[in-house]
């Protein structure tokens, strides 16, 4: 069997379209490599969304913290010292442990005229119970990170703003918050590559994979375990991380030369390899 | 533990939870609490070791030594940590039954990976299956030590390299107008000085260790994700304590063990770096002065 008709029979094993049996015996290279790389869905799928959706609160849970009114800073500052305070491992476990105990067959909300079941059994599934866990858990992370830089827009540039007249909304959209961006983009993106290093966890934290469809590590252990040879699954799984840290790298360093492009090329500032801080 | 504990189904309220709370099981659960510990006491320094060398070997004149070095410094940086939890134990201890294979029975002719087996001679098995319980569970311990202490070691490596070259380069070269040698201006400035550069990244480090801990349950030793697994899942009435699936609660306590475990480390480190940035030409030490006077 050649390599192609492997890629056709498992390239999409990992979202349960192909061929269902997993290889039992004489494993093939090619084998490794085809699902492995198609556990990476999983892997790209997590990462991408927590990434976008933690965005969003990430900015609101920054500008909370910053707040002068203790009833948005206090919840803000809870939020991120919880998530940030404790292993993404438990936080997998907990939540799981948490909406498995929801009743199975749904919420019953009266509204008086009528009720609304509210369906709780899909976030006992890893696409959307771990997606949440993982989104709440980069929004921490990130909304340290941006109410740090929040912190560090330099005193000129706020007066130059006042100068012009500017306050409120107006000030905060043309002066403070690309300023903000700007400050955070390095160590964003160092967060970033480590959110996808975070999302080989799903499968092994509570979470199943149901009907053997898992991220690349699911198929690498299940590989490892088969043949007790970890020289081969682990470095398959290694390279495919390595293009995607590559590959994060370079697309956030797009948007960091758009966020300089204002500045002289010798005060740009670049993204490193090498971060002084690591999470 | 308890006089009154002896009959558990007849008793109530508190006291029920006082005896429950105190069985045999639960002081494995808070035995495993000291196994936390004691793997961040070991890897702590081994990593800091590791590190050092790396970040050494990062700056070396050599080409293969500073081409692993920069290797061994960036590979967490692409690779996820817990691909190296799940290898590195394998691996390991393939290569130690592998050397010992090699060297107790050198005359077995099989091949020695059959298929899906790794097949070594009985004598060169690690432990060996005679071996008592214990000995199992200290050396699973310890392969996990290695490989923690192996994927923190890059960690700190990465660290160590970013303050050494943060030393202000004129430091370096007052060394050599003094007539001192590489190694006795690496002894004697880089290194004193290169902590206080470091103490950010390293702290990071320590709050990053403590919350990988738990990865421990990955590894097959028995540490708190797996006691509380086990403890909270529903105990029918056979058990001495039955009760439903208190999973959650087990895993809130989990999460307040370790909460509290970072809050302390952070409140010690702040006061560490106050200290380190005395009389320093740093912004926080420039702080202290202007504060003192």
């Amino acid at each position: 069997m050649s390599c192609w008709d492997t890629l056709l029979q498992y390239g999409l094993r990992a979202v349960g379209i192909g061929e269902n049996l997993l290889p039992k015996t004489d494993f093939t290279l090619c084998q490794h490599v085809v699902l492995i790389g198609s556990g990476l869905i999983w892997n790209i799928y997590f990462g991408v969304l927590a990434l976008i959706f933690g965005f969003f609160l990430a900015n609101a849970l920054a500008l909370a913290k910053a707040s002068a009114n203790p009833l948005l800073r206090k919840p803000a500052e809870w939020f991120i010292f919880v998530f940030r305070g404790s292993p993404l491992f438990i936080q997998f476990f907990l939540f799981y442990e948490t909406f498995v105990l929801l009743p199975r067959t749904g919420i019953e909300i009266p509204l008086g005229f009528t009720t609304i079941t509210l369906a709780t059994s899909w976030l006992t599934k890893a696409w959307a119970g771990a997606l949440i866990v993982l989104f709440l858990n980069t929004s921490a992370y990130t909304g340290e990170i941006f109410y740090g830089a929040l912190r560090s827009v330099p005193k000129g540039d706020l007066e130059a703003a006042d100068a012009y007249g500017m306050h409120g909304w107006r000030k905060f959209r043309r002066v403070i918050w690309p300023t903000m961006m700007r400050l955070a983009w390095p160590a964003y993106t160092n967060e970033a590559i480590f959110m996808f290093h975070a999302t080989t966890l799903v499968y092994f934290s509570g979470f199943p994979a149901f009907s053997q469809m898992g991220d690349s590590l699911y198929y690498a252990t299940y590989f490892a375990s088969k043949t007790f040879n970890p020289f081969i699954a682990y470095p398959v799984i290694a390279a495919y991380f390595i293009c995607l840290t590559m590959l994060v790298i370079f697309s956030y360093g797009l948007v960091n030369t758009y966020l300089n492009r204002h500045l002289p090329q010798n005060m740009r500032t670049k993204i490193r390899l090498r971060p002084q801080v690591i999470r | 533990m308890f006089q009154y504990c002896a009959e558990p189904k007849t008793l109530e309220g508190l006291i029920w939870l006082s005896c429950y709370l105190t069985n045999e099981k639960h002081q494995l659960l808070y035995g495993s609490l000291g196994t936390v510990l004691l793997l961040m006491a070991i890897v702590a320094p081994v990593a800091m070791l590791f590190g050092f060398g790396g970040a050494v070997a990062a700056r070396s004149h050599l080409l293969p030594v500073r081409l692993f070095g920069k290797g061994y410094t960036s590979m967490v940086r692409g690779i996820p940590d817990i691909i190296f939890f799940m290898f590195v134990p394998i691996a390991l201890d393939q290569l130690f039954e592998l050397i010992r294979h090699k060297i107790k029975c050198p005359d077995w002719t099989d091949a020695i990976w059959q298929g899906s087996d790794f097949v070594v001679c009985a004598e060169a098995k690690l432990p060996l299956s005679t071996s008592p319980q214990y000995v199992h569970e200290i050396y699973g311990f310890s392969l996990a030590v290695l490989a923690f202490s192996i994927v923190f070691g890059a960690f700190a490596a990465n660290v160590l390299y970013g303050a050494m070259q943060a030393v202000p380069r004129a430091q370096l070269e007052t060394a050599e107008a003094y007539g001192m040698t590489r190694r006795q201006a690496f002894r004697r400035v880089l290194v004193p000085q290169m902590w206080v550069f470091a103490l950010p990244g390293l702290s990071n480090l320590w709050m990053i260790l403590i919350k990988a801990t738990p990865l421990l349950f990955l590894l097959g030793v028995e540490d708190i994700v797996y006691w509380a697994k086990e403890l909270g899942g529903s105990k029918t009435s056979q058990f001495a304590y039955p009760h439903p699936d208190w999973r959650l609660f087990y895993f809130m306590a989990l999460l307040v063990y370790y909460l509290s475990m970072t809050r302390l480390s952070e409140i010690v480190l702040g006061r560490l770096s106050q200290r380190l940035s005395r009389g320093q030409a740093t912004f926080a030490g420039e702080q202290q002065r202007k504060a003192a006077r």
